[in-house]
C-alpha cells in the first residue's frame, strides 16, 4: 500500500495511529510541537485502574514509532493547511511545507487552568494543588506541603472545571474520579497516616475496574467520600487550609482543616486544536472537542473528506480508548485510501 | 370674514386641554407633600424660575441633549417642537399685526390665511410670509424624518423605537395630518388669492393650475381644524402628555424635588413627561448585548401610564443606570423602577379612571406580612475595639486574592484594623433592597449597624461597591464609609504607603455601584495611575458598562449575563491590555470567565506594588482627619 | 391533654401524590433553570445564612420538588439574597430568583405571606 499521511500531535493517540499506519505500509509524518514525544502521558506516574507505571505504555508506545516509513518533526507546530483537490498541504510553523494524502488530528487535550476557580485559591493558597502536580510529586517520590512537612489531612475534589456551567464546561472529564480514586490510594500508600476525603458531586465509576478500585479505597485504604461540591476554600489563623462544603447526605454544612487540597482539573480542548479548527473551518462541538461526523459509526471522520481526528481532540478519554480510538482511525485512513480517494 | 363653523373642533380641543391641564396641575399640586409643596411655591417665585424657563427653552424646545447624542433624532424632535412654538408665536403676531384688530381669538392666528386669504401682496407682508413658509417646511422636515422614523427606526439613528397602542396611533395619525393639511389648505387659498410665499404659493399655483382651488381648500381647513381637536383631545390618553408635563417637571426638578422612595406627585409627572423617545432602549445593554427589548424604561413609563402589568418589567433590569445618565427628560428612571419593585410592600399606588384622563391616588392596605425576626437566628458579635473595620462582603468570599490583597494593605498602612466578617458576617441588606424587600433588608442593617457601634470605630472599608453604597446611603453610622479605592487613595495621599511603578498597561472597569450608582469615579483612577499605565477605553466614566453579572436582576438568565459579561469585556479589552481592573469582586467574577485577559482587582495590583510595610508608628488621629478632610466632611 | 402511645402523627413518608406540586410548578415556569439542580450542595456550602442556622438552598430545592412545601415555607424567609450561590452554581441555576419566585408563590396560593 503506498501514500502519505500526516498525524499532527504525538501524544498517545498520535504516537500508536502512526505505528500502525507505517505498518500498512503508508509514509507518515509526526509532527509534535514539544522536544518530546508522549503527550500528557509523560505526566503520569501509575496510570489506573491497575496502577500500571505510565513509562511502560510510554515504552510500548515509543516502540511502535521506530520504522522506516515515520518521518519525525518534534519542536514543531502546524500553522495552518489547506485541501488542493485530493491532496493536503500543511504548513508548519518553522516554514516548512509538507504534502500528504490523508491528515489525522491528534492533538489531545489541555488541562483545566484550576487558576480560573478562583474560591478554590490555586495559585493564591500555597497548598491547593492539581492532579497533575501530584502526579509529579510522585515521580519525584516527594510528597509534601509547600513548608516541606507531610500532609496529614488531604482533601480531593472532584469536577474541577467539569460539569461547570461556570467556567463554560458542561461535560464530564470522565476521568476525574477514578484518577482522585486512584490519587487517593497512592497518597495513602505514600504516607500511611494521612486521612483523605474525596469531595464528589457524582461518582462516575464506569470504566472497566474501575468500581473495583473504589471499593478497594474503601475498604483496603480507608478513604472518606463525602457528598458534596467544595465551594470556598480559606485559611485561617496558622495558615492551614479550610474548605466549606455541604455535606448534602448529612444536609448540613460542613467545615473542614486540609493540609493538602488537590484539584482535580478537567480535561479541555487544546489550544493548538481550537487554531486548527479556526484555520481549517472544521466544526466543532458544544463543549468545543472537535465534532465527529457522526456519533456512531464516523467517530473518527471529520467534516472535511480526508481529514481525521483520534484521541481526547474529539471527547475525554483515557488510554485504553485513547489507543482503540487511534485504531479505528487508522483503518478508517486505510479505508479512505483504497477505495474513497480515488 | 370674522367666524366659520370648521374653527369649532379646534376650539373645543383647545378649551378641552386648556381646561384639562389646568385640573391635573391642581391636582398634582394637591398630592405633592407639604415640603414639596413649599419648595415648588419658592422655586416658582424665586432663582429657580429662570433656569427653568432656561431649561424649557433648551430641551423642551430645542431638545440639547437628544441633539448631543444623536443628531438626526435630535433634529427630528427640534423641529416639532421649536417649529411648531415659532409657527405659534408669528402667527400670533401675524395675527396682530396684520388682522382686523389686535388681540385675536386664538383660531384667528392659527387659521389666518383662511381670514386673510389675499394676505402676502405688498413686499413687508410678502416677507412674513416667507418666515411662515420657512417655519411650516422647518416643521415638515421632521415630520418627514418621524415618518420615515416610525417604518424604519434606522433612518434617524436608532436601533429600536418604541411599539403604540391603539390611541397613541390615532393621536400619531392626527399629529402627523395636523401640518401636511396646513400646507395643502394654505396653499390651496393662496392659489385661489394669488398669494403665499416660496412654499405655499409655488405649490398653490401649481394646484390652482389644474384644481378648482377656491372649492378645494375649505375641506382641507375642516381637516387641518379637526386633525388639530381631535389631538388635543386625545393628548391626556397618549404619550403626547409629555409635552405639557414636561415643562411641570422641569420647575418641580429646579425646585429641588426628588422622586424619593414612594410613589406621588413627582413621580406620576416624571413618569408622564416620558416622550418615549427610546433612547434609553438604544444604550441598554439587555437590549444591545442580550437581545432583551421589552423591559427598558420607556416601556415600564408606559406600563405605569397605561395601567398594565410592570412586575416583569420593573424586575428585568440590570439597575446599572445607564439610562438615567441618557435620559434627555431627565427623569430618575431607576428611582421609579425602584418604586414598582416595592408595590406590594408600599401603601400608595395609582391607577387610571375617567377613561384614562385622570389617575386616582390609592391607598391600599399593606399586607399583614410575617416578616418579623426572619433574621434573628443571626448571632451576637463583637468584633473588638479597632479604628478601622474593614468589611469583606459576600461576594469578597468567593475572590480570595482580593481579601488578601486587602489584608497586606491594610497592614502596610500601620493602622489598627479588624476583619469584622472574616469567618462569614450577615449580608449589608443592598441586595434585599434591590429586590424591593426593604423591611428584610432593614434587619440585616440593624444588625450589622450594632456590630460597628460596638467596635467604636471612626472608617469603616469596604471591597464591594454593593455593600459601600448600602453603607453610605441607608445605615445611620456615625463612620466615615469608605471603599477600598478611597481608602487606598489616602493611604498613598498621606505617604503611609509608598508604590512602585509596574510597567503595565491596565484598562479600568467602572463598577455600576460604584461609578453611576454612587458617584466614585475619580479615586480608583488616580490609584491606578500610581502604579500602571492607565489606558483609556470607549467606556469610561459616566459611560461605563454594566458587567452583567448585577444583583439588580434577579430574573436574567446565566446565559444572558454572559453575553453581556462578553460584550464589556470585549470592549474593554480592544487595546491589548495587561491587565483588565475592576473595583468589585462581583464585576471581576463576571468578566473573568468570560475574556482571555487577565481580570484583577485594584487592591491587587496595589498589594503587589506597595514597597515596604510602614513600621506601626502611624499617628492614628492624624490619618482620621485626613480620611475626614479629604472627603470633604467635617466631624461635627 | 393525654398522649397515648399511637398517636396520629403525620406520616414519615413523602406522600408524593397528595402533596401540592403547585408551587413547584409556579417556580419552574417563573424561573427554568431550577430544573437543571443536582443537589450537589454548592450553594447551602457557600450560603452566608446557612453559615449562621439551619438554611439549605439544596434541601428547600429538593423539598420543593417532592412537594413538601410546609417545611420549606418557614424556612425560606431565611434568605438574605445576597447571591454568592448563584455565584457557585455549577448547573448555571439562578437560584436567587428561586428564592424570590418562592416567596411570591406562597403568597400566590397560599393565602398568608411567608
Amino acid at each position: 500500500m503506498t501514500g502519505s499521511v500526516v498525524v499532527v500531535g504525538g501524544g498517545t493517540a498520535g504516537m500508536e495511529a502512526a505505528g500502525q499506519l507505517a505498518k500498512a505500509g503508508l509514509s507518515v509524518t509526526l509532527i509534535e510541537k514539544e522536544k518530546y514525544l508522549g503527550g500528557h502521558l509523560r505526566e503520569w506516574h501509575h496510570l489506573f485502574p491497575d496502577r500500571r507505571p505510565g513509562d511502560e505504555v510510554l515504552s510500548y508506545l515509543k516502540n511502535q514509532i521506530i520504522h522506516n516509513n515515520i518521518r519525525l518533526l518534534t519542536g514543531e507546530g502546524v500553522e495552518g493547511f489547506q485541501k488542493r483537490g485530493n491532496d493536503f498541504i500543511i504548513n508548519t510553523r518553522s516554514g516548512d511545507v509538507v504534502k500528504a494524502d490523508a491528515v489525522l488530528l491528534t492533538t489531545g487535550f489541555d488541562l483545566f487552568r484550576s487558576e480560573r476557580k478562583e474560591e478554590y485559591g490555586y495559585g493564591i493558597y500555597d497548598n491547593v494543588i492539581t492532579s497533575s502536580d501530584l502526579e509529579e510529586m510522585f515521580h519525584s517520590g516527594e510528597i509534601m506541603m509547600k513548608n516541606g512537612e507531610k500532609p496529614e489531612k488531604i482533601g480531593i475534589v472532584h469536577c474541577v472545571g467539569s460539569r461547570d456551567e461556570k467556567v463554560g464546561n458542561l461535560y464530564c472529564s470522565k476521568l476525574c474520579c477514578v484518577t482522585a480514586v486512584k490519587q487517593a490510594i497512592e497518597l495513602k500508600e505514600a504516607l500511611n497516616k494521612c486521612k483523605v476525603f474525596c469531595f464528589y458531586m457524582d461518582m462516575r465509576m464506569g470504566g472497566a475496574l474501575y468500581e473495583e478500585l473504589y471499593r478497594e479505597a474503601q475498604e483496603k485504604y480507608g478513604i472518606t467520600f463525602i457528598r458534596g461540591k467544595v465551594s470556598e476554600v480559606g485559611v485561617n489563623f496558622s495558615k492551614r487550609l479550610v474548605i466549606k462544603a455541604e455535606d448534602t447526605l448529612a444536609g448540613r454544612p460542613l467545615k473542614m482543616e486540609l493540609d493538602l487540597l488537590v484539584l482535580m482539573a478537567g480535561m479541555e480542548m487544546s489550544a493548538e486544536g481550537l487554531k486548527l479548527a479556526e484555520a481549517g473551518k472544521l466544526e466543532i462541538g458544544e463543549n468545543r472537542f472537535f465534532a465527529a461526523s457522526d456519533n456512531h459509526f464516523g467517530s473518527n471522520k471529520s467534516n472535511l473528506k480526508g481529514l481525521f481526528y483520534a484521541g481526547t481532540c474529539t471527547a475525554p478519554m483515557n488510554i485504553t480508548e485513547t489507543i482503540s480510538h487511534a485504531r479505528s482511525a487508522v483503518s478508517d485512513i486505510i479505508n479512505y485510501m483504497n477505495s474513497d480517494r480515488k | 370674514m370674522q367666524f366659520d363653523p370648521f374653527v369649532i373642533p379646534f376650539d373645543l380641543g383647545l378649551y378641552f386641554i386648556l381646561i384639562y391641564a389646568v385640573t391635573r396641575s391642581i391636582i398634582w399640586f394637591r398630592e405633592l407633600s407639604r415640603p414639596d409643596k413649599l419648595r415648588l411655591q419658592r422655586g416658582f417665585f424665586g432663582k429657580a424660575f429662570g433656569q427653568s424657563l432656561k431649561e424649557i427653552f433648551l430641551e423642551s424646545l430645542i431638545h440639547r441633549k437628544i441633539l448631543k447624542s444623536n443628531l438626526r433624532l435630535g433634529y427630528m424632535h427640534m423641529s416639532l417642537a421649536f417649529g411648531w412654538f415659532l409657527l405659534i408665536l408669528f402667527g400670533t403676531i401675524e395675527a396682530d399685526i396684520f388682522g382686523e384688530k389686535h388681540l385675536n381669538a386664538p383660531y384667528k392666528a392659527i387659521f389666518f390665511k383662511f381670514f386673510n386669504p389675499d394676505h402676502g401682496k405688498t413686499p413687508f407682508e410678502a416677507g412674513y410670509s416667507f418666515l411662515m413658509d420657512l417655519i411650516l417646511a422647518f416643521i415638515l422636515s421632521g415630520l418627514v424624518l418621524a415618518i420615515i422614523k416610525r417604518f424604519s427606526s434606522k433612518a434617524v439613528g436608532m436601533k429600536k423605537t418604541t411599539k403604540l397602542k391603539t390611541l397613541d396611533k390615532i393621536a400619531l395619525t392626527s399629529l402627523w395630518l395636523i401640518f401636511p393639511s396646513r400646507l395643502i389648505a394654505e396653499s390651496l387659498t393662496s392659489g385661489a388669492y394669488g398669494t403665499g410665499s416660496f412654499l405655499t404659493g409655488t405649490l398653490g399655483s401649481w394646484l390652482a393650475s389644474f384644481l378648482p382651488a377656491s372649492q378645494m381648500a375649505y375641506p382641507f381647513w375642516w381637516l387641518y381644524s379637526l386633525s388639530l381637536g381631535t389631538f388635543f383631545v386625545l393628548l391626556p390618553l397618549t404619550r403626547y402628555l409629555h409635552i405639557p408635563t414636561e415643562l411641570f417637571l422641569i420647575f418641580m426638578r429646579n425646585s429641588g424635588i426628588r422622586t424619593g422612595d414612594k410613589a406621588g406627585s413627582f413621580s406620576e409627572v416624571e413618569v408622564h413627561s416620558c416622550s418615549s423617545c427610546g433612547l434609553c432602549i438604544d444604550t441598554c445593554q439587555m437590549n444591545f448585548s442580550a437581545g432583551i427589548n421589552n423591559m427598558q424604561a420607556a416601556y415600564l413609563t408606559k406600563a405605569i401610564r397605561n395601567n398594565t402589568e410592570t412586575f416583569d418589567i420593573a424586575q428585568n433590569c440590570l439597575m446599572c443606570g445607564r439610562c438615567d445618565q441618557i435620559c434627555p427628560v431627565g427623569i430618575e428612571l431607576s428611582p421609579i423602577r425602584m418604586i414598582q419593585r416595592r408595590t406590594g410592600d408600599s401603601e400608595i399606588s395609582y391607577t387610571n379612571t375617567w377613561k384614562g384622563y385622570f389617575r386616582e391616588k390609592q391607598h391600599l392596605p399593606v399586607k399583614k406580612q410575617n416578616i418579623r425576626n426572619s433574621f434573628d437566628f443571626l448571632p451576637e458579635s463583637n468584633p473588638g475595639k479597632a479604628d478601622i473595620l474593614y468589611f469583606a462582603g459576600c461576594m469578597t468570599h468567593l475572590t480570595p486574592s482580593i481579601k488578601i490583597a486587602m489584608t497586606s494593605i491594610l497592614n502596610a498602612s500601620g493602622l489598627s484594623w479588624s476583619f469584622i466578617d472574616e469567618k462569614g458576617g450577615a449580608c449589608c441588606g443592598r441586595p434585599l433592597m434591590l429586590a424591593g424587600q426593604d423591611k428584610e433588608a432593614r434587619e440585616l442593617i440593624n444588625y450589622n449597624s450594632q456590630i460597628i457601634w460596638k467596635s467604636g470605630a471612626h472608617t469603616l472599608v469596604t471591597s464591594c461597591p454593593i455593600c459601600y453604597k448600602v453603607f453610605k446611603e441607608s445605615y445611620y453610622l456615625d463612620v466615615e464609609v469608605l471603599h477600598h479605592s478611597q481608602f487606598i487613595k489616602n493611604i498613598i495621599d498621606d505617604g503611609s504607603v509608598k508604590m512602585n511603578f509596574l510597567h503595565k498597561r491596565v484598562t479600568y472597569h467602572t463598577p455600576c455601584e460604584l461609578g453611576r450608582s454612587s458617584g466614585v469615579y475619580d479615586e480608583p483612577r488616580e490609584v491606578l495611575r500610581h502604579v500602571a499605565n492607565l489606558e483609556t477605553t470607549d467606556f469610561d466614566n459616566e459611560n461605563s458598562l454594566c458587567c452583567g453579572g448585577s444583583l439588580g436582576n434577579l430574573m436574567l438568565s446565566q446565559e444572558n449575563k454572559r453575553k453581556i459579561a462578553s460584550c464589556t469585556a470585549a470592549e474593554l479589552t480592544r487595546k491589548n491590555p495587561d491587565f483588565l481592573i475592576t473595583a468589585c469582586p462581583l464585576c471581576k467574577k463576571t468578566l473573568a470567565p468570560v475574556t482571555k485577559y487577565k481580570v484583577i482587582d485594584l487592591s491587587e495590583i496595589v498589594a503587589e506594588s506597595i514597597v515596604t510595610p510602614a513600621v506601626l508608628k502611624k499617628n492614628t488621629y492624624r490619618f482620621k482627619k485626613t480620611v475626614r478632610e479629604s472627603v470633604g466632611v467635617e466631624k461635627s | 391533654m393525654e398522649k397515648f402511645g399511637f398517636t396520629l402523627t403525620k406520616a414519615r413518608v413523602i406522600d408524593y401524590d397528595r402533596n401540592d406540586h403547585s408551587i413547584v410548578d409556579f417556580i419552574m415556569e417563573r424561573e427554568p433553570s431550577f430544573k437543571a439542580c443536582i443537589e450537589c450542595g454548592c450553594c447551602s456550602a457557600t450560603c452566608t445564612t446557612g453559615n449562621f442556622t439551619g438554611f439549605s438552598l439544596r434541601e428547600i430545592n429538593v423539598l420543593l420538588k417532592r412537594g413538601e412545601n410546609d417545611q420549606v415555607r418557614k424556612k425560606i424567609k431565611k434568605c438574605m439574597l445576597c447571591g454568592k450561590c448563584s455565584l457557585v452554581c455549577p448547573r448555571g441555576v439562578n437560584t436567587r430568583n428561586v428564592v424570590f419566585v418562592a416567596k411570591q408563590a406562597f403568597q400566590k396560593f397560599d393565602n398568608y405571606a411567608v
